[in-house]
């Protein structure tokens, strides 16, 4: 089934006559949500928060936040050639990915600058979920000259939810998935909550454990229903969090959002406004001793040369919001980049970010400083702050990790 | 004995044998895998009924470059071919005329159409011998030029504003991207005449005169014909030519070895896997063989990017031209036709409207009820291709697309037949003397030439597939994202019909890169 990509908006451009696509949970996100207050995302009506920011990152970060996630774009890709054809869209080699297993993946155009990145789930019997933050038929179609696979887009046809943070574990032990012990980050099973078949994967946007599960759409009310009955009961404090606490935990475990930190080579419409997975820090997710794959002659020749510019992460001093500021070499120095999405890390007490800087000879600049302007009682004020780069995501905790969690 | 290094050539077509021959005299070890039985590709002589041959598929060679034919020292084949054939442009009612390249006669012609031909055709040889830097080198690029790449543009540049000078360069500029139908009504007022010259516009091409573009197809014509060599002028003379000096340079042929696949490397191309399950290695590999065929098939999207493949997919390929070859006893009587201009170029093409409501069924996917035909006695200047008392009439007939809406089951007697009864009503009795026929339309021609599509040019000629489009962006001067292999036939710049630029142009390329041994 394909979808009609007139129904897409940007993030912040949600027009009010645009209708935005319920997802199978809007029933339980309305009924949910004191804020109304909606954001599209690929088309569908997300809550940016239900109740307080601040509550719902503090839920991810300290009990436990659940999230729909429908709107992921998600496609079935089966058929003979499938693993071959995901080799030659993706920069990591997957040829060893197990059944059951899911893998961190990007994709490049022709000049080996990257269209997006995602997720790819061994679903066994040879087929496999592509999970990806934009809409890519139409490039996996292109991609699928000479290949004997079949595509269909099932975001609409699977429902998702997130279940993060410290509890959920608990929270989903405690539903009925008794399997979850053994289940490793990046591993997937079938369980049942409540009788309701569902695959359960640990995996997530947030650096601490968490896990996301994957129903039909009929189940959905149900599965959510189940989850918070458990919070009815008094167990376990479970909140529904919205895009806002996303973006938050997102910056701090350190993910890039193709999109919001760098421009997708689809939209890129200007040269060198593109980037390669090498300029977003993601080089180790290319392997260029692999089979043959879409850019990869292209990179073979970049990473032959010093690096010109990357997306990396600072943290900046103080506590002045950075957002877009500038980034110079030194203080009133020459400029060097940019900040392209950053966030006050209220459990690091800091600013982080991700910056968009250039590299010297290969090399990162020995020092770098952003000017900052923002308001205080309506009057415009600028000030330096210096920035450290981080080379490891800012926050990820060990139990992200263990296997079996620990219960909370 | 020092190892000489080795290229593969995939084709035995005039370009895959042009390329061999500059290849064979750099010192390489040429050695040219053909999938068919017989050399030549769409030029290869064939038999099409017992006893009839028939000389591939050109009617009459646009002909091969005057350089090659310098560079590679050829000699003239045979006596009897004439040195030039000119075209005969028929009337039903023997009201013919007679195009040469300097000029028109004819019962009907008027004194100031004979005299707007002769400044037509000098204008546009004008503008084919200002191009002339642009087709006999790779094309430029127009990104990261090197210094060929400005040379050819500064050449190009040169001869548009110097050689033509100014009048010519902007009458130039302003029919280049119009179609010829307008042109022509500009110049001429014999509708004959018109429609005439309008077919070697569109002939092999999905266009009508009044496609636009079809300015820059014509001149592609005229480009080919200006610089010419003289002395071998059928394309069975040419192929002739070309084999025994490649032979003598060394170049071994293969024939009955289809290529399976290109072998890759590491990006780089190492040889060929031959059908029969035999690999053969090689530092360089040549692809003869049209573009589709050589990344989709041959190589393989697997070793190629996505969007490379896409744009190789996308290349519009599809011919539309049909041949037909009879078997007849005595020679056609053309209505008030001299026997002896049976020996060139016979058109039905009565005038513009008719070409272009031939173009109209073919773009609904039907084939025309009145084609527009090309005809030639191939067997009058070479007669070992009938038994003697017979011969061989040759016929390209357009538009007929490859894949027509009924599909070709039916069709091909009732398009047989389209062809037939429209001769006959210029050469009355022309069908009680054929003894036997073939038809090939393009989809056999597809099948039958391993060319997908069965087009002319192995790719429509239109502006978005020529000079640094051609075949497309990212392997547009000859040299592909597969290191070590290179394309030499018609679906590279300056494209199609016999005249062994592409094959001379793709050796050049691999000579740069390779250099000489
Ligand atoms: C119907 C028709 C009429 C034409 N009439 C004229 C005309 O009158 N005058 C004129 O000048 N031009 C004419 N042309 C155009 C002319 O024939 C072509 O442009 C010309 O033949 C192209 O030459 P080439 O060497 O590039 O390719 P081709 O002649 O097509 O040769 C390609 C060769 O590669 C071989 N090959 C392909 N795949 C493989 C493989 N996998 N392994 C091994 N070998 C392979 C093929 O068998 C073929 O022999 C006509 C074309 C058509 C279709």
């Amino acid at each position: 089934m394909m979808r009609s990509s007139s129904i897409k908006a940007g993030p912040d451009h949600v027009d009010f006559k645009e209708v935005l696509a319920p997802t199978p949970f809007q029933d339980r996100v309305d009924s949910y949500s004191l804020t109304q207050d909606w954001a599209s995302w690929n088309g569908y009506k997300t809550a940016k928060t239900y109740d307080t920011l601040a509550s719902e990152y503090f839920a991810i970060r300290s009990t436990c936040g659940v999230m729909d996630l429908t709107p992921m774009e998600k496609y079935r890709v089966g058929g003979p050639d499938a693993l071959h054809f995901l080799n030659r869209l993706v920069t990591r080699d997957i040829s060893g990915l197990q059944p059951n297993r899911v893998t961190y993946v990007v994709w490049c155009n022709d000049e080996g600058k990257v269209l997006d990145d995602g997720t790819i789930f061994s679903l066994g019997g040879g087929e496999y979920r592509l999970c990806s933050q934009h809409h890519q038929l139409d490039w996996l179609l292109i991609s699928s000259l000479g290949f004997d696979v079949t595509i269909e887009e099932e975001t609409h046809s699977i429902a998702a939810l997130a279940v993060q943070g410290p509890t959920s574990y608990s929270v989903l032990s405690a539903a009925g998935i008794q399997e979850l012990n053994g289940l490793k980050p990046f591993g997937m099973i079938n369980a049942r909550v409540n009788g309701i078949e569902c695959m359960v994967s640990r995996t997530g946007f947030t650096g601490d454990l968490g896990y996301e599960i994957w129903i039909d759409p009929s189940n959905a009310s149900a599965i959510w229903d189940a989850i918070f009955a458990l919070k009815e009961q008094g167990l376990f404090d479970i909140r529904p969090t919205g895009l806002g606490a996303l973006e938050m935990v997102r910056i701090e475990a350190g993910f890039i959002l193709p999109g919001d930190d760098f421009n997708t080579a689809e939209t890129a419409i200007r040269a060198d406004h593109d980037r390669s997975p090498y300029e977003l820090g993601l080089g180790w997710l290319v392997n260029l001793q692999k089979c043959y794959f879409t850019g990869k002659r292209a990179l073979f020749a970049e990473f032959a040369r010093p690096i010109r510019r990357k997306l990396v992460r600072l943290s900046i001093e103080g506590n002045k919001p950075p957002k877009d500021a500038f980034l110079y070499d030194r203080k009133g120095g020459g400029r060097i980049g940019t900040i392209k999405s950053c966030v006050w890390s209220p459990i690091l007490k800091t600013n982080v970010s991700m910056a968009d800087i250039e590299y010297d000879k290969g090399a990162p600049p020995k020092q770098i400083w952003a000017e900052i302007y923002y308001q205080k009682e309506l009057e415009w004020r600028a000030t330096w702050a210096q920035c450290r780069l981080s080379i490891k995501p800012f926050w990820v905790h060990q139990r992200s990790s263990a296997t079996p969690p620990q219960k909370y | 004995m020092t190892k000489r290094p080795s290229v593969i050539v995939i084709g035995s077509g005039h370009n895959g044998m042009v390329c061999s021959n500059y290849l064979a005299m750099a010192g390489y070890q040429v050695d040219v895998m053909e999938a068919k039985e017989s050399l030549g590709g769409a030029a290869g002589v064939f038999e099409f009924a017992k006893d009839f041959r028939a000389p591939g598929l050109v009617n009459a060679a646009y002909g091969l470059n005057r350089k090659i034919y310098k560079d590679l020292k050829l000699s003239p084949q045979s006596e009897k071919a004439p040195k030039k054939i000119d075209c005969v442009a028929l009337d039903v009612k023997g009201e013919h005329l007679i195009l040469t390249s300097d000029g028109v006669s004819g019962h009907k012609i008027s004194e100031t159409d004979i005299g707007a031909y002769k400044k037509f055709k000098k204008e546009f040889t004008s503008y084919a011998k200002a191009l002339d830097p642009l087709m006999t080198d790779r094309p430029p690029r127009l990104k990261n030029m090197d210094r060929k790449d400005k040379k050819t543009l500064a050449r190009l540049g040169w001869n548009l504003r110097f050689g033509l000078g100014t009048d010519s360069m902007r009458e130039f500029l302003r029919v280049g991207g119009i179609n010829i139908y307008d042109v022509l009504n500009e110049y001429f007022d014999s509708r004959h005449l018109k429609a005439a010259l309008a077919v070697d516009a569109v002939m092999g091409q999905h266009m009508g005169p009044r496609t636009p573009n079809t300015v820059l197809t014509y001149i592609h014509r005229v480009w080919a014909q200006t610089h010419a060599t003289s002395e071998l002028s059928t394309g069975k003379d040419i192929l002739q030519a070309l084999y025994n000096s490649a032979d003598s340079a060394g170049v071994r042929f293969r024939p009955n070895s289809r290529v399976r696949r290109v072998l890759v490397e590491q990006g780089r191309a190492t040889g060929v896997l031959l059908e029969s399950g035999e690999e053969v290695s090689a530092s360089i590999v040549v692809s003869n063989a049209d573009v589709k065929t050589t990344f989709l098939e041959l190589v393989g999207a697997q070793n190629l990017d996505a969007m490379f493949c896409h744009r190789i997919d996308n290349i519009r390929c599809e011919g539309n031209v049909t041949k037909i070859f009879f078997a007849v006893r005595a020679l056609p009587q053309f209505r008030n036709l001299d026997q002896k201009n049976l020996r060139h170029r016979l058109l039905i093409a009565p005038n513009q409207r008719y070409v272009e409501h031939a173009f109209n069924h073919s773009k609904y996917g039907e084939c025309s009820e009145n084609p527009v035909l090309e005809i030639t006695v191939p067997s009058l200047a070479d007669p070992t291709l009938a038994p003697s008392g017979f011969h061989v009439v040759s016929v390209s007939a357009t538009y007929t697309p490859r894949a027509p809406k009924q599909g070709w089951d039916n069709l091909r007697t009732v398009f047989l037949g389209n062809v037939l009864s429209t001769i006959e009503q210029y050469a009355p009795g022309f069908s009680e003397n054929v003894e036997a026929s073939k038809l090939l339309t393009p989809a056999d021609i597809g099948v039958n030439y391993n060319n997908v599509g069965g087009h002319w040019h192995h790719g429509e000629l239109s502006l978005d597939q020529s000079f640094m489009m051609r075949p497309v962006f990212g392997a547009s001067q000859y040299d592909t994202p597969i290191e070590g292999l290179f394309l030499c036939g018609a679906g590279t710049h300056p494209g199609g019909g016999i005249t062994g630029v592409p094959g001379h142009n793709a050796a050049n390329r691999i000579l740069e890169f390779g250099g000489r041994v």
